[in-house]
């Protein structure tokens, strides 16, 4: 950051300060001045998934500078409020009552699970302040807990697993077996991959739900090797998946059948290993090999680099920084922070702003875009981050996604 | 500290009201009030939980069971049956004492360790019970829509939502509760569970009903820790499902020894220095847990009465 | 057929599965036993132990050093945990060390986030232990068959050790009765100390021994303490014996639970503990009235 060079904005802000310093009287409108434009940013900074949040962090932040250092908006310079929600939800609701309450804060962005989303969502809507969800979920889309104030800049498990199905049933066949991780996500996830497959004629072996944050898998593998099926489907996320893919792989089941999961997190990748992840497939809404094709994936993972000393940004990581922006940009075209008119500002917000052309769908705020497909591999790695090829990618569509009518919304 | 002889002599007589003057003020002590809030509800929760491991000397590891079924029964009484908060309320408190009488009278017949055990295996049942009715609890996800909006008291309207009125409106409900456990410990029966954890056979020897005061005792306990539960749902607006876990069972024992165990004050000091060490910390560092393990750690080596008990025994060892 | 040999390779499973927890569970159910301290660190020492597993792998490119550093490593944080931390609560009752070491787990989880990173880190399964092998009724993991080896060579040593030695005498009659002990002018306290030591190795022992088929990461110590807990509650606390019984039970109830109605695996083993508890309290082959 420069924090050394004082924008002519600034150097207002400081006259009017020192104004305000002399008299009480001007205070109030100074204050209006150089108020900064507050982002509540609630993620799980300590816990399972403190890399994935720190990635988070790290994007946004750049989402900031950039704002800032084009000058802000009307001399407001843009400010992130990092709080740790520790992926609990009840910590999540007080730290955004925080956020609200005592910080003041414009906007909320953030978030890094199903739970702590829908918590935030809860406490937002009822104080009319937008919130713009990096996570996945397809609950924050229906009616129930949707709100005016919701936007979910994230891809949702409807979107991802069918991208990833529809890939997975052309290429490796139509008998499939799922391995569920038993809550929310991963039963949305397995009804995204049935409701693609229908229309290949799919024919679902099993589907086994085991408990969250299972460690050992081996009681759930000799079925599904005595199942032999064309494809396996782990349906669930983090260190479940890298425990079942490990474990998976041990019991030979690669021999007959490929593994896939709806999202290929980079730094579950990462903590497995390039071995037993080998030729596993799976879904992502970005990955930094994306730049050899798509120019602001180039500029962006450009700014990443330079920002952090040559490291790239993550899956989850990169939302952070399309969700800040698209927040930022849209007080800019609004011309005020009020959420109403910010509201309006990002419905009419068509982006691209590192992974491809997006827009937030009119009924229920989802952000359409890509779909990336990616496979793991453990040959030909060019570097430590050189862990996935693309190996395809489906093009922004509102077919992709469930119907407004679906969701229980009225448009 | 002789002189002030006649002051905490004072404040130990009137104990309950000294605590809800002290409470009705600390929101100005406090960064947030959605963090006085916790503080209170987790003081309450401390509170019950309390009663059975510092006057009734039996440790459960499996409180958290009736904190997170007083908030899923209130939550499911609004979201799902649209009732009033206050009816709410009541459906909370009742469902944590059933839950309470069920797993009381089956882990009462285990002492020491496996009582704890008991505990700890019957609250993870509670907990897949509450994951799996996903319809009602939204499992996973949590319950959301928890909302009690605006409170009409004979005319007197009070908007839930704002911070300040909603400590004040929790604070009511501490400080009957405070009032409550106050009259109960006073009572003989509050004689009694001491007797027992002093000795059972002894107790037993002088003719009361040691199972049944046990069991008795834990169902209040639990009751209390439901009526924490209520109110976290109500000012959280949510009911998350970490609120049955065993970490938050793990959470009350660490409360409850930091304050004090067996004091009448302790909980809350345990609930809010908890609270503000983590809340301090998790700002400065993204290494808070150690912080949070140390002290805890030195609490156990170094104080073992707890703050507030370290306190109490040097006023009364000065004043002697 | 099919059924009945995917029942049976069911049951297998469910045996190594026993066994995993078998070895998970002894380190705790020793220490317990002996000094009547329940060690909510047991996680955290098995997780430390996988680590300093994983990094000296890491750096010798040999698996089976560790299997011989990592004891002696984890067993000596042991024994300054019991020297400087769980010595002084002595006589204090079961809860002190019990929290005492709660709060341990959180300081040694915290400070192996500091040094290797909170993401956790990669372990490839050692050479020559690799893929899957047909045991008849199907395929079955080498490095899992390896495991039930290595649980029956830690069990039955330890077995040898405490009832063929002069040193584990003194150890059974220390857990009976430590006033006499002390009497007969045996320093009890010093074998106290050495049995954390050697309760915390084995912990350490079976976190590198683990980490092949599971994560490596800081927190996964957590689920590996509860179901220590399980297996050594079943079984009775401090029984060796029971501990073997119990930890196989556990294995085959989970296995079995895992093919009819998988989303209650878990809490299968919860209800189990449960019923015992309530059917027989001291656990299955524990001595009545321990800590009572």
């Amino acid at each position: 950051m420069n924090n050394f060079r004082i924008s002519p904005d600034r150097r207002r802000v400081l006259l009017g300060a020192a104004a305000a310093a002399s008299s009480p009287f001007w205070f109030n409108i100074a204050r209006a001045q150089s108020d900064p434009i507050k982002i509540g940013f609630p993620v799980p900074l300590t816990g399972p998934f403190s890399a994935e949040a720190q990635g988070q962090e790290r994007a946004a932040q750049i989402a900031v500078r950039e704002f800032n250092d084009a000058g802000g908006f009307k001399g407001r310079m843009a400010e992130l409020l990092v709080r740790d929600d520790k992926l609990n939800a009840g910590e999540a609701a007080t730290r955004t009552l925080e956020l609200i309450e005592k910080d003041k804060v414009n906007f909320v962005v953030g978030s890094l699970s199903a739970a702590v989303q829908l918590s935030v969502n809860n406490v937002t809507k009822a104080r009319k302040v937008i919130f713009n969800s990096i996570s996945q979920s397809d609950t924050i889309n229906e009616a129930s807990d949707w709100s005016p104030y919701t936007f979910h800049e994230a891809l949702n498990p409807h979107m991802t697993a069918g991208a990833v199905g529809r890939y997975l049933f052309k290429n490796f066949g139509k008998r499939v077996a799922f391995l569920t991780a038993d809550y929310a996500y991963g039963h949305e996830m397995v009804r995204g991959f049935q409701t693609a497959g229908k229309a290949f004629g799919v024919e679902t072996l099993a589907d086994i739900r085991h408990p969250l944050g299972t460690s050992d898998f081996s009681a759930f593998l000799p079925r599904i090797q005595a199942l032999k099926p064309d494809i396996l489907i782990l349906c669930n996320f983090g260190r479940d998946l890298v425990n079942s893919v490990k474990q998976a792989a041990d019991f030979g089941i690669k021999s007959t059948t490929r593994i896939a999961t709806p999202v290929l997190l980079f730094t579950a990748r990462l903590a497995g290993g390039a071995d037993a992840f080998d030729g596993v497939v799976g879904g992502a809404s970005f990955y930094w090999g994306l730049e050899s094709s798509v120019p602001s994936a180039r500029a962006f993972n450009d700014k990443y680099r330079k920002a952090y000393g040559g490291e790239v940004p993550s899956d989850y990581g990169a939302l952070g920084y399309g969700g800040v922006r698209t927040v930022l940009t849209a007080v800019r075209n609004a011309g005020t922070t009020e959420a109403d008119k910010v509201i309006a500002a990002l419905r009419a917000l068509k982006y691209d702003y590192y992974k491809g052309p997006q827009y937030y769908r009119a009924c229920d705020h989802q952000s359409v875009q890509s779909v990336l497909i990616l496979r793991s591999k453990s040959k030909n790695m060019k570097d430590k981050n050189d862990v996935f090829d693309i190996v395809s990618i489906e093009q922004p569509g509102e077919g992709n996604l469930r119907s407004c009518a679906e969701l229980g919304h009225k448009a | 500290m002789e002189a002030f002889r006649p002051q905490v002599d004072f404040i130990a007589r009137h104990r309950v009201a000294a605590v809800v003057v002290f409470l009705s003020l600390f929101p100005l002590l406090v960064p947030y009030q959605a963090l006085a809030v916790n503080i209170l509800i987790f003081g309450l929760y401390a509170m019950g939980f309390n009663i059975l491991f510092g006057y009734t000397g039996m440790l459960s590891f499996g409180h958290a069971a009736f904190l997170g079924t007083g908030s899923y029964g209130a939550g499911i009484a609004i979201v799902h049956l649209g009732w009033p908060w206050y009816v709410a309320i009541a459906t909370g408190v009742a469902a944590a004492t059933a839950v309470g009488m069920v797993v009381g009278f089956l882990a009462i017949r285990a002492r020491g360790i496996y009582f704890a055990m008991v505990t700890l295996a019957l609250a993870q049942c509670v907990y897949y019970v509450f994951f799996q009715a996903e319809t009602y609890t939204g499992g996973e996800n949590g319950l959301r829509g928890v909302e009690v909006g605006v409170i009409d008291l004979f005319g007197w309207r009070l908007d839930f939502v704002d911070p300040t009125v909603k400590y004040y409106v929790v604070l009511a409900f501490v400080a009957f509760a405070l009032w409550f456990v106050s009259r109960v410990l006073g009572s003989p029966f509050g004689a009694v569970i001491e007797t027992v954890r002093e000795n059972e056979r002894r107790a037993q020897a002088c003719g009361y009903d040691v199972a049944r005061t046990k069991l008795v005792a834990f169902v209040i306990s639990a009751a209390l820790c439901g009526l924490a539960g209520t109110l976290r749902a109500l000012h959280l607006s949510i009911v998350p499902i970490d609120s049955l876990h065993y970490l938050t069972s793990g959470l009350v024992v660490m409360m409850c020894l930091l304050g004090g165990m067996g004091t009448f004050f302790g909980p809350f000091v345990g609930a809010a220095t908890l609270l503000l060490i983590e809340e301090t910390f998790t700002n400065l560092t993204r290494h808070w847990q150690l912080i949070t393990g140390v002290v805890f750690m030195a609490c156990v080596l170094f104080f073992p009465r707890g703050i507030w008990g370290s306190i109490l025994h040097w006023i009364r060892r000065e004043g002697r | 057929m099919a059924d009945v040999n995917l029942f049976l390779l069911q049951l297998f499973t469910g045996l190594a599965l026993g066994s995993v927890y078998v070895l998970l569970a002894t380190g705790l159910s020793l220490i317990f036993g002996m000094l009547t301290v329940v060690s909510f660190a047991h996680g955290a020492f098995f997780m430390v132990g996988a680590y300093i597993g994983v990094y000296q792998y890491g750096v010798t490119g040999n698996f089976w050093i560790s299997l011989v550093v990592v004891p002696l490593v984890v067993g000596t944080v042991g024994l300054l945990t019991e020297r400087f931390l769980v010595r002084p609560l002595y006589g204090r009752g079961i809860d002190y060390p019990l929290l005492l070491t709660f709060g341990l787990s959180y300081v040694l989880i915290e400070i192996v986030r500091i040094f290797f990173g909170v993401q956790g880190i990669p372990i490839s399964t050692p050479e020559g232990l690799r893929g899957a092998v047909n045991i008849g009724v199907g395929h079955f993991p080498l490095y899992r068959l390896f495991l039930i080896v290595a649980t029956a060579v830690v069990v039955g040593g330890l077995w040898l050790f405490i009832e063929r030695t002069r040193f584990g005498l003194i150890i059974r009659a220390g857990a009976r009765d430590p006033e006499i002990v002390r009497v007969l002018g045996i320093d009890i306290s010093r074998v106290w100390l050495l049995v954390f030591g050697l309760g915390t190795a084995i912990a350490g022992l079976s976190g590198i021994l683990a980490a092949p088929i599971r994560a490596v990461t800081p927190e996964m110590g957590i689920p590996v303490l509860v179901e220590s807990f399980v297996v050594t509650v079943v079984g009775g606390m401090g029984s060796l014996a029971g501990a073997v019984v119990a930890g196989l039970l556990v294995g085959v109830v989970f296995s079995l639970t895992s093919l009819y109605a998988p989303a209650f695996a878990e809490t299968s083993i919860f209800a189990l503990m449960a019923l015992v508890l309530l059917v027989r309290p001291q656990g299955l082959l524990g001595r009545a009235g321990l800590m009572g």
